[in-house]
């Protein structure tokens, strides 16, 4: 399959000559799922903002399906790549469908309101991530685990084909955090490739082909979860031992057990 | 909102609503109406809607000539004002909150009505001519926003905060600037013409002004309320908008651009008037919620409606004219206080 996404000797840095990371290379195919791992403050948030030119990259090129996207205005990368931010914070309590319709902004011109075809989108996206239930209920009034789903199905709305998640399953409990995987893996299954952000290495076993292990804004580890999280990887990128063990007993994973 | 449809027609939130648009609808026109015939020259209200009327269709002329001159050459133009002024700010207002992801901002937030007050002191000091006194009002509030703006660019961005920082700085210095030239005016003539100036009233309208401040008005309004909705992805914050396709920068020059052209224009034609831009949307996010879809129109209309019923107190409440722009403050300010602590809807804290 082709790669639709590539970065190539990226770098970036909010002060000149201060590099957050620099000379990433990595591509993603469709359909693909990447799981960015790495230590606090390594600057995976940073690479995932740079992904969707919210930040613009101080060197090195993204080609995003044949493009180079430093060509490409906002609204056009919009249209084919979405983000979830890892925490979102409104001032006006929007009612959650009037929230997920904005969505939409990319494919409506400077002078346009959502139309009755955006609000169907709206119902299709809010009914493949479970909340329709929560149409009317202003968006600053959801919990946690509702917060995300809103946002993904926002995401979902905008039609892009790629989604990027910036640890879309950070403050959830368990239960939620599962959920929110399960449909991670469910979206990608329809063709979307997706690249998210974590802090839990089991993650990478459930539902990524791909896995980045970033340290010091640096790509010490890329490959299938298989051959890139294990003992020896982890250790040098977290600074602690852990073991990692294959589960069989209908289960067939391998689990991640940090050693206190 | 189109996609209401597929619910129960006469649900409670629909009654609410489809009562909500008939009272907006009617409120202006009833407001515009009994304008016409309060004041000092007593004309019956059968009178004036014949005489409004006599306009469009022949009515046979059974009043007085000084009765058609007083509402056609002196009340209509004022109360046109009036409703252009206060739609014009609270269009803007609405938007810089959005803008500005804040409920308590006001369009003079970068410090165009402290720029436009003082162009219009220095034009009183030195040339005393009304239409100069405008252009040069006019000129002090856009060079106002257009420092504000150069100040707080950093690179190629506009940070909000910085925004609001520079506006400060600048209006802190106008400010201090109209000061210097009350200090040095002749307290005889020259300092009573600028302080009532600057409190603001529409006793002055002509239809000359209506002619040449009323299209700023209007179409710096169309401008903001066209753009409505991307105001609500805007105000999620730059980042996320950009993620949604949002040229942020470009958007924000819009609508500052807009709203200091309305704020400019209305201190030409009035004075300064505050909390119009401040109260009124609030009043709005009230009765439709806080989509800018809906706010910002509907502000449009409750802005138009409150600043002319505030100039018909202003102009018949005593004998003698009281400058709007304390009235406002008197209405506004307890009116404020008073949404603030009763009800927390349409933004949070």
């Amino acid at each position: 399959m082709k790669s639709i996404l590539q970065m190539k000797k990226g770098g970036f840095g909010y002060m000149e000559n201060n590099f957050i990371f620099r000379n990433i290379n990595f591509s993603l195919k469709e359909g693909e799922v990447m799981c960015l791992l790495g230590p606090n403050g390594t600057g995976k948030s940073t690479l995932i903002k740079c992904l969707t030119k919210i930040l613009p990259l101080d060197e090195g090129t993204i080609i995003y399906d044949g493009l180079e996207m430093s060509n490409l205005s906002t609204e056009e990368i919009a249209r084919g790549i979405g983000y979830v931010p890892q925490a979102h914070f409104s001032a006006f309590p929007y009612s959650v469908r009037d929230l997920i319709v904005m969505g939409r902004a990319p494919h409506l011109g400077l002078f346009s309101v959502p139309s009755h075809k955006d609000f169907d989108l709206v119902n299709e996206s809010m009914e493949t991530v479970g909340i329709s239930h929560l149409a009317d209920r202003p968006c600053t009034e959801l919990s946690g685990g509702e917060q995300r789903l809103v946002l993904i199905a926002r995401v979902l709305t905008q039609q892009p084909k790629i989604l990027l998640l910036d640890e879309p399953t950070s403050h959830l409990d368990l239960g939620n955090q599962i959920r929110l995987l399960r449909l991670i893996n469910n979206l990608a299954k329809t063709g979307l490739s997706i690249i998210m952000s974590s802090h839990f290495p089991d993650h990478a076993f459930i539902s990524s082909q791909k896995v980045a292990l970033m340290k010091e804004g640096k790509l010490t580890g890329l490959g299938s979860p298989d051959e890139t999280v294990n003992e020896e990887n982890l250790r040098k990128v977290y600074g602690i031992d852990v073991k990692i063990k294959e589960i069989k007993e209908g289960i067939n994973r391998k689990i991640c057990i940090p050693i206190v | 909102m189109p996609y209401k449809i597929k619910e129960k027609k006469f649900s409670r939130k629909n009654i609410r609503s489809n009562s909500v648009n008939l009272f907006l609808l009617v409120l202006p026109i009833v407001i515009f109406i009994f304008s016409m015939f309060i004041g000092r020259y007593v004309i019956s209200p059968i009178l004036v809607i014949k005489i409004l009327l006599s306009k469009i269709i022949y009515i046979d002329p059974t009043w007085h000539p000084t009765m058609e001159s007083v509402i056609w050459d002196v009340r209509l133009p004022r109360a046109v004002a009036a409703m252009l002024v206060g739609a014009g700010l609270s269009v803007s207002g609405a938007s810089f909150q959005g803008l500005f992801k804040n409920p308590l901002v006001s369009p003079q937030i970068l410090g165009v009505s402290a720029g436009a007050g003082f162009g219009a002191a220095l034009a009183l000091l030195l040339l005393d001519k009304l239409i100069l006194v405008q252009i040069s009002a006019f000129i002090g509030g856009v060079v106002a926003v257009a420092f504000t703006y150069k100040i707080s660019k950093i690179y190629k961005t506009t940070p909000l905060l910085m925004l609001v920082l520079s506006g400060m700085v600048t209006a802190a210095l106008f400010s201090a600037l109209t000061s210097l030239i009350k200090y040095v005016a002749d307290p005889l003539n020259k300092l009573p013409a600028v302080v009532f100036w600057l409190m603001g009233s529409f006793n002055a309208v002509s239809r000359g002004d209506l002619v040449f401040l009323g299209p700023f008005i209007i179409v710096g309004s169309a401008v903001l309320v066209l753009i409505r909705w991307r105001i609500n992805v805007l105000s999620l914050g730059e980042e996320e908008a950009r993620s949604m396709g949002i040229n942020t920068e470009q958007l924000k020059f819009i609508i500052i651009s807009s709203a200091t052209i309305i704020t400019a224009a209305s201190v030409c034609m009035s004075g300064i008037i505050g909390w119009v831009g401040l109260v009124i949307p609030h009043v709005g996010r009230i009765l439709v919620g806080p989509d800018h879809k809906k706010l910002i129109p509907v502000s449009l209309i409750l802005g138009a409606s409150y600043l002319l019923i505030v100039d018909d107190i202003a102009r018949s409440a005593i004998s003698t004219e009281i400058p709007i722009g304390i009235l406002t403050a008197i209405i506004g300010a307890p009116f404020f206080a008073y949404l603030i602590r009763k009800s927390k809807s349409g933004w949070n804290y």
